[in-house]
């Protein structure tokens, strides 16, 4: 963007909650079941049944209005909104209309100029529609495929104020938001799942213009970096229209992620009146305060939080504590290895260096080695303690990982004879042996190339496949060429 | 209010409703006297009255999170006017 033009955002993100059930009936809430098995009269709309909210959804829409920063409003109610789609069995989805759950919250991201709040207008609560599926497959023009597993399961729609001012403070809000979601476990926040969807406003106008220009809607964005490129496309679009004389139309579009553009999305349902009026089927709902104040009581630590607290009170470096606190599993994990009585810097050494290779390497979440955290932490000890190096250490946490919880690292260690060699008795025999198979590298340490030392002491841990005390050999060798 | 002919056909499309042409008239007419029937109630002065959306003033029926069977898929398409193994069968709507 041109800086003679701001531009102007506002997100409206759609997350699904973390139910065992829908919102109004009891069909189980899960993605990727057979196509139409989570079904039942309720959720199809049949004629003459009831829908009964769910408790749980309920509590989680107001855990997600407190973490926010929201009001939960003392009284609540659902509301009709009509329309017709073939997604929507009842002809209406039930939703939040003129008394939202949460009101006025905020969220605060980062920016390349400092910490800024972005204005959250309403969290309401509301169900999901079914899904589409559009085959390309032959004799299957003209028609669409419904799957209603996914109609009536709890979601939470969340709008921001169109406080964002340009498509990478978008991209830091969806972020923000899905690490606070996740940390209070409302929600995956799972984009490819569809847990997580959202659409976008945008509109630019000139700087100090109090007025907000004509915006456009952006939907079908199917990951945060969508949503960054489409809102760059679109208010350069809105400045090269404005810029040529024209006006810029007020339409919905959608993003074609491949020719990277947006589309106008044309609809044969266009005359948007939703008719809302008050659900007669759902009686009113109280967040009375002491129920608010429980939740916020029970609220696990907010990231940002504990990112500080790791920083300030554990005395991690920034960084460390940054990577830790980025994944909500991997700071339990952390925390879950300090409880079993590691130095915090020694526990985020084993989290950092050889829990993520793993993780990356056999595709695993943190939570895969909680229930290896007391091995864990006896194998870093005795590298602490100089029982076995550091090498051998990496190779136990290997062992680790392919063993019960049951099987014992000290008899590993004993019958496998890793304990680190340290005794200069066991050692000198080898030193001796690999000075006599290098003379060069011996006759550069000679001529004063003191650092080829180390490529000695690289040998007698090959010798000792990892087991030598690295220190003691070291000792031994500037003592034999002495 | 006056009902106008454009208005009872702008919200039978929106209900999904076929009204034959000749019908769209008497329909508007009729829909009318309902209205002015109803309009009978601004002549009360509701400003200190609450909006009530519910008659039985209850609050808070909440079912438990837990599961419940859900029907066998033949049956639960089986009213649905169009069908392709597992799936409910529509028109395209979006191009």
């Amino acid at each position: 963007m041109t800086p003679s033009w701001e531009t102007v955002i506002g997100l409206e993100v759609h997350v699904q909650l973390k139910t065992r059930t829908k919102l109004f009936c009891g069909c189980v809430n899960k993605y990727g079941a057979d196509p139409n098995t989570l079904v039942c009269p309720i959720c199809l709309g049949l004629p003459g049944v009831l829908p009964v909210l769910n408790r749980q959804a309920f509590a989680l829409a107001v855990r997600a209005g407190v973490a926010l920063g929201c009001d939960v409003a003392n009284l609540t109610k659902f509301d009709r909104k009509n329309y017709y789609y073939p997604d929507l069995p009842k002809g209406y989805q039930i939703s939040q209309y003129d008394r939202p759950l949460n009101r006025r919250g905020r969220l605060e991201i980062e920016t390349p100029s400092g910490k800024k709040n972005i204005g959250i207008t309403r969290i309401h609560l509301e169900e999901d529609a079914g899904k589409l599926i559009h085959p390309e497959t032959e004799g299957t023009a003209g028609v669409s495929f419904v799957d209603l597993n996914r109609a009536g399961v709890p979601l939470v729609e969340i709008v921001s104020e169109p406080d964002m001012r340009s498509p990478e403070e978008a991209y830091a809000y969806l972020t923000a938001l899905k690490e606070i979601l996740q940390y209070v476990d409302v929600s995956d926040c799972d984009m490819e799942k569809g847990s997580l969807r959202c659409d976008a406003n945008v509109s630019i106008r000139r700087p100090g213009d109090p007025k907000l220009g004509v915006k456009t809607e952006i939907k079908n964005l199917n990951s945060f970096r969508a949503v960054a490129k489409a809102l760059s496309y679109e208010a350069a679009r809105h400045a090269q229209v404005i810029e040529s004389g024209g006006k810029v139309e007020q339409v919905t579009l959608t993003w074609d992620a491949v020719a990277e553009k947006t589309i106008v999305l044309r609809s044969k349902e266009e005359a948007h009146d939703y008719r809302y009026f008050p659900e007669p089927d759902l009686v009113h709902v109280q967040a009375d305060p002491a129920f608010v104040a429980k939740v916020r009581e029970a609220l696990p630590e907010r990231p940002a939080a504990r990112r500080e607290r790791y920083v300030h009170e554990l005395g991690l470096p920034a960084y460390d504590a940054g990577v830790l606190t980025g994944d909500k599993e991997l700071a339990e994990l952390f925390d879950r290895l300090r409880g079993e009585g590691l130095a915090p810097k020694i526990a985020s050494n084993w989290v950092m260096k050889h829990v993520l290779a793993a993780m990356n390497e056999k595709k695993l979440h943190a939570s895969a080695f909680f229930d290896k955290t007391r091995r864990i932490a006896e194998v870093a000890r005795k590298v602490e303690a100089k029982e076995v190096t550091g090498q051998t250490g990496g190779d136990l946490f290997l062992w680790i990982l392919e063993t019960p919880e049951s099987a014992s690292v000290d008899e590993h260690v004993r019958k496998q004879g890793l304990a680190q060699v340290s005794d200069a008795g066991a050692l000198e025999a080898i030193v001796k042996d690999v000075i006599a198979k290098s003379p060069r590298i011996v006759a550069d340490i000679k001529a004063g190339k003191t650092t080829a030392i180390q490529a000695l002491v690289g040998q007698v841990m090959r010798e000792t496949k990892g087991k030598a005390n690295a220190t003691v050999a070291r000792e031994l060798i500037e003592k034999a060429l002495h | 209010m006056d009902i106008t002919r454009p208005l009872v056909e702008k919200v039978a499309l929106l209900a999904r409703l076929e009204i034959p042409p000749a019908g769209a008239d008497k329909a508007a007419a009729q829909l009318g006297r309902i209205v002015t029937m109803v309009e009978k109630l601004n002549e009360l002065d509701t400003k200190n009255v609450e909006p009530m959306t519910n008659p039985t003033g209850l609050v808070d029926a909440f079912r438990s999170d837990e599961p419940r069977p859900s029907l066998p898929r033949a049956e639960a398409l089986a009213n649905a006017p169009d069908k392709v193994e597992m799936f409910l069968r529509v028109p395209r709507v979006v191009e």
